[in-house]
């Protein structure tokens, strides 16, 4: 199948993935706060169109649930509250120093290539024209791990795991239209649940350690000295 | 039927009734009572499915046979029996004020929320539920572990929630992969991610995406189950929640993941008509359980020595069912057993030595049983019990493990002797001069109820000298369904 | 013969036509500026009053700052020749690929670099290493774009490029987005425009491209200055080609030629519009953070090959 003999909403669906990882991307290099949660709304909002765009071009009806779900929650609730957070803990302001930068990007793109790889035996099996964007699914999650691993910054590492949601999200929607609706349903409150329970730990961490750089999160060790 | 629906609706009534009424007096014997209640439901339940074979509910979402049930069963009882030990414990805790009122509610709700995922994990028969519940076990517990507000604990819990979130979401990648297997045979069906429909087709799926899939399960579910590297979160949570949350992770979490692990190599072992699965298992287990006995003597803190000691009885079931072969599965189905009786009993133990001595210092525990004898005894048999010695059923779960080892893969015995030494002396290089060292000025006995630790002990006692022929005959069975073969 | 004619007529054109389209881009800048600009054309005058000036050189200068301006602008000319511009199959474009284009633009920043640093005087050799380090940054973005739509098209050839992509029917290609982003901002940097380096300044501390022609005086400024503005010209044309080629002429009939023309000049005077609004609207970036923005490039560069490779390779 050539790229070309796909229909223009299929292509389309292909650029929004394309998008979708460079706002992954975008988030791993992004040091302001509010800009992080912004990148991330924006995320959301890339993965809403894509599942329309999935729903309406497929006749899988029940996708515009799921998009209504990526609605509410990545790009109207988690934004909301991280947001609501961020103001109430007054660190609307803070810049996070992001290590080695470069290194990092060159790290997630090496990660992109190894998602492209690793999935490679299995795209010749999908007959579906999203089946490629399996592998950006894939390199969104690691690259979601990769920020959680690199920042120190608890709102930041909270966005990171959002956006490994949002990868699990995308790969279940574009190489099997999406899981039944109950499973959908009970990630989604899963979800939910953590993004609140993030939430009630921001509050936690400030007030045990006075910061909410996890830097200071350092008292356990794997052998006590 | 109505056992297993009894079964999953006392903790969700249980939840919801803790977390809206909040905490009042004998909140805590109410704990007792449903859970008391849960285990006899689950008692129903193993005997209904004892009776009439496997059973599949009729919206086709729970899914109970032979290897379930049992550890739905083994769930129930422990989360009765440390709801027994958790009632005065918690109580005590709130009169020194290490919690308050709003804590004890979240606390007492959140108990039975964990109690009601680890239920529906093992009783559900679609892999995405039992994804979402596994999830929400995480996301019921990663309060308790901060239920203590110290520096500490608020590390604890946020690696707890951070790392397991990480890992799971990988699993949830290799549930996605299944299912997308599964579509290409059952196109447009919605029962693809049933796992008894995944098992009866479990030859026609594509053995590359299942390849890919399993390796994303494993590392998801392994860091639920405390593989190394993965295990980091897991000292941290059990040493700084409360202590009837230890005993109910080690006892029960570790064992829901590691039948989620199993439940899919059940699957993926057919279709790829060799045991890729099995060696991966047997080489994150072998290694984990290798790591986790040494890390276990450079510790001071009693609760993370025993959860690196729970560390390395995972990995050598994770090990022992990735051998395969009957010999091998039976013995870990009935390491599972005594583990979480044990591991559940020694972590109820140091519960009330914490009370006794007000730390969980190693270095600050001396002279139990001087203090306390009942204490001393039960602490120290249960560490004979865990380090594998006879008569004890996990001295009888390893010999099987080692036998099959031998028959299997001679060479292998001798990292796992050396392992096994390694952490017996790592525990009681530690546990010696807790029981019987000085006893420090001004320590005094206090009031405690060992008989739930008794009763988990002589059951362990009892599985060691003769496994009952009911239990054997449900734990063949259990063998059966995953490896085909029984052991009798 | 006639594509001859017509590759040295659509040459001139461009070298010719360079300084209209800074004279535009400065005018509606103006025109954001609330001001009123001088004609489009005011840069032919300016042009015209610098080579009439007698030429002054420093007492210490080398003939390497002498032939200097000839070669930079005639590299400048020559690359003009390559690019198709209204027409894709003259025989020109076949001497030469995309490679051979950046190649051309480095040769002519070397001279340039080296005439900065000729005379010994402070701003020279601080504008250089500056010129240096930006497009040291700028040309791993640029190939590695160019690199993506060479694989689309299996060509490095522009004309060849250019009219396979006319051929096909239209296809939404994510790779072309991120190949084009990260066009612009490598366009942006080697051009000098902000938010990288400001063309209108002579602020000592933040030039670039105007710090290394401090020293120039006369016709040697003035082909230096025509330089620059044909390079505007040169990727403007190259943007507006690769990602927007619908007009271009493939065969030589006047009647297509003459609405391909009309077609550029709107395109065009679109993107110096654009160009002119964005330069307004943003402010100039600090020197330091400036390889971060083309860290951006290469990143958006980089996604392009890689959604090409992942996402249109079947």
């Amino acid at each position: 199948m050539n790229f070309a003999m796909l229909t223009l909403s299929e292509q389309l669906i292909l650029t929004l993935a394309a998008l979708i990882l460079f706002s992954s991307f975008l988030l791993l290099a992004q040091s302001r706060m509010v800009s992080l949660i912004h990148t991330f709304a924006w995320q959301g909002a890339l993965l809403f169109a894509a599942t329309v765009l999935m729903a309406s071009s497929s006749g899988h009806h029940h996708l515009f649930i799921s998009a209504a779900l990526t609605l509410g929650l990545k790009v109207f609730f988690i934004p909301w509250q991280l947001r609501r957070l961020v103001v109430r803990l007054d660190i609307r302001r803070s810049v996070e120093t992001v290590g080695g930068p470069s290194l990092i990007m060159i790290a997630a793109g090496a990660l992109t290539l190894f998602s492209y790889y690793v999935v490679l035996p299995i795209r010749e099996l999908s007959l579906l024209a999203t089946r490629n964007t399996i592998a950006i699914s894939l390199a969104v999650i690691l690259i979601g791990m990769l920020m959680i691993i690199t920042r120190r910054k608890a709102v930041a590492q909270v966005i990171g795991f959002m956006s490994m949601e949002n990868g699990l999200f995308f790969a279940a929607v574009v190489s099997t239209y999406g899981m039944p609706m109950v499973v959908e349903l009970g990630v989604a409150f899963d979800v939910l649940v953590a993004a609140i329970l993030f939430g009630i730990f921001f509050f936690q961490i400030r007030s045990g350690i006075g910061s909410l750089d996890v830097d200071h999160l350092n008292r356990l060790t794997e052998v006590d000295k | 039927m109505s056992a297993l629906y009894l079964t999953l609706l006392l903790p969700l009534v249980g939840t919801l009734l803790f977390g809206l009424i909040g905490h009042w007096r004998s909140a805590g014997t109410l704990n007792i009572l449903i859970s008391g209640a849960g285990f006899l439901c689950a008692l129903q339940l193993a005997v209904d499915i004892f009776n009439q074979g496997p059973m599949l509910s009729p919206g086709k979402l729970f899914y109970i046979d032979a290897f379930n049930v049992y550890l739905i069963l083994l769930n129930a009882f422990v989360g009765m029996t440390t709801a027994v030990f958790s009632g005065p414990y918690m109580a005590h805790e709130r009169e020194i004020g290490r919690v308050d009122d709003g804590r004890m509610r979240l606390y007492h709700s959140m108990y039975q929320g964990f109690l009601l995922t680890m239920l529906v994990a093992l009783s559900t028969n679609n892999l995405g539920i039992l994804w979402v519940s596994i999830e929400g076990a995480t996301l019921a517990t990663v309060l308790l572990v901060s239920l203590y507000r110290t520096p500490e604990s608020i590390e604890a819990g946020w690696k707890y929630f951070i790392l397991c979130g990480v890992g799971i979401a990988q699993a949830l990648f290799g549930t996605v992969l299944i299912y997308f297997a599964a579509e290409r045979i059952l196109p447009g069906s919605d029962d693809s991610l049933l796992w008894s429909v995944l098992y009866q087709h479990s030859t026609e799926l594509e053995p590359a995406v299942l390849v890919l899939a399993f390796g994303f399960l494993l590392v998801g579910y392994g860091t639920k189950v405390g593989l190394v590297p993965l295990h980091n979160w897991l000292p941290d949570a059990h040493s700084e929640g409360p202590t009837p949350m230890s005993a109910i992770l080690s006892g029960l979490l570790l064992n829901v993941a590691l039948y989620a692990l199993v439940r899919f190599k059940m699957i993926i072992d057919p279709a790829l008509g060799n045991d890729l699965a099995g060696r991966m298992m047997m080489g994150f287990g072998l290694l984990t359980f290798t790591l986790a006995g040494l890390l276990l003597h450079r510790q001071r803190d009693i609760k993370r020595m025993f959860s690196y000691s729970s560390i390395e009885h995972m990995g050598l079931m994770t090990f022992a069912f990735g051998i395969g072969g009957p010999l091998a599965t039976f013995g870990a189905l009935l390491h599972m057993i005594v583990h979480s009786l044990t591991k559940s009993s020694i972590f109820v133990t140091v519960g009330h030595i914490a009370h006794v001595t007000g730390t969980q210092s190693i270095d600050g525990i001396r002279g139990l049983i001087k203090t306390q004898p009942m204490v001393g005894w039960c602490f120290l048999i249960g560490t004979v019990a865990i380090a594998g010695f006879p008569p004890f059923g996990v001295f009888t779960s390893e010999f099987l493990l080692f036998t099959a080892t031998i028959k299997s893969w001679p060479w292998l015995v001798i990292p796992l002797l050396s392992g096994l030494t390694v952490a017996f002396s790592g525990l009681f290089r530690h546990v010696q001069p807790m029981v019987f060292g000085e006893k420090p000025e001004g320590q005094e006995a206090i009031h405690a109820n060992m008989w739930p630790v008794v009763l988990h002990l002589l059951l362990v006692l009892l599985l060691g000298i003769a496994i009952p022929d009911v239990l054997s005959r449900w734990l063949d069975q259990a063998t059966i369904m995953v490896v085909g073969r029984g052991l009798l | 013969m006639n594509g001859w004619l017509l590759a040295l007529l659509q040459t001139g054109l461009m070298i010719a036509a360079a300084p209209l389209l800074s004279g535009w881009v400065k005018w509606c800048k103006c025109i954001f500026q609330n001001r009123q600009g001088a004609a489009p054309w005011q840069p032919y005058r300016d042009l015209g009053k610098l080579f009439r000036k007698e030429v002054v050189v420093a007492a210490n200068a080398s003939p390497i700052f002498r032939i200097a301006p000839y070669i930079v602008f005639s590299v400048t000319a020559l690359a003009c020749s390559v690019i198709p511009l209204v027409a894709t199959g003259l025989p020109t474009s076949a001497l030469a690929d995309v490679i051979v284009l950046v190649g051309f633009f480095a040769l002519g920043r070397f001279f340039l670099a080296l005439a900065g640093m000729d005379i010994g005087t402070a701003f020279g050799g601080m504008g250089s290493s500056r010129e240096m380090t930006i497009s040291s940054l700028a040309e791993p973005a640029m190939l590695l774009a160019v690199f993506t739509l060479a694989m689309s098209v299996s060509s490095t050839n522009l004309s060849t490029m250019i009219s396979t992509l006319l051929l096909r029917p239209f296809q939404l290609y994510p790779s072309f987005i991120f190949a084009a982003m990260g066009l612009v901002l490598v366009a942006l940097a080697e051009t000098g425009r902000i938010p990288v380096d400001n063309p209108a300044t002579h602020l000592e501390l933040t030039m670039i491209h105007e710090a290394m022609i401090l020293e120039y005086c006369g016709r040697h400024l003035a082909l230096m200055e025509w330089a620059a503005m044909i390079k505007l010209l040169l990727y403007s044309v190259l943007l507006v080609n690769l990602f927007v080629p619908w007009g271009i002429a493939t065969s030589l009939t006047p009647m297509l030629i003459m609405s391909a023309t009309l077609l550029l000049l709107g395109k065009l005077l679109l993107l110096g519009f654009a160009l002119a609004a964005a330069e307004s609207g943003l402010a100039k970036m600090r020197l330091f953070r400036v390889p971060q923005l083309l860290g951006l490039a290469f990143i958006l560069s980089l996604l392009g090959m890689l959604s090409h490779v992942i996402l249109e390779v079947r």
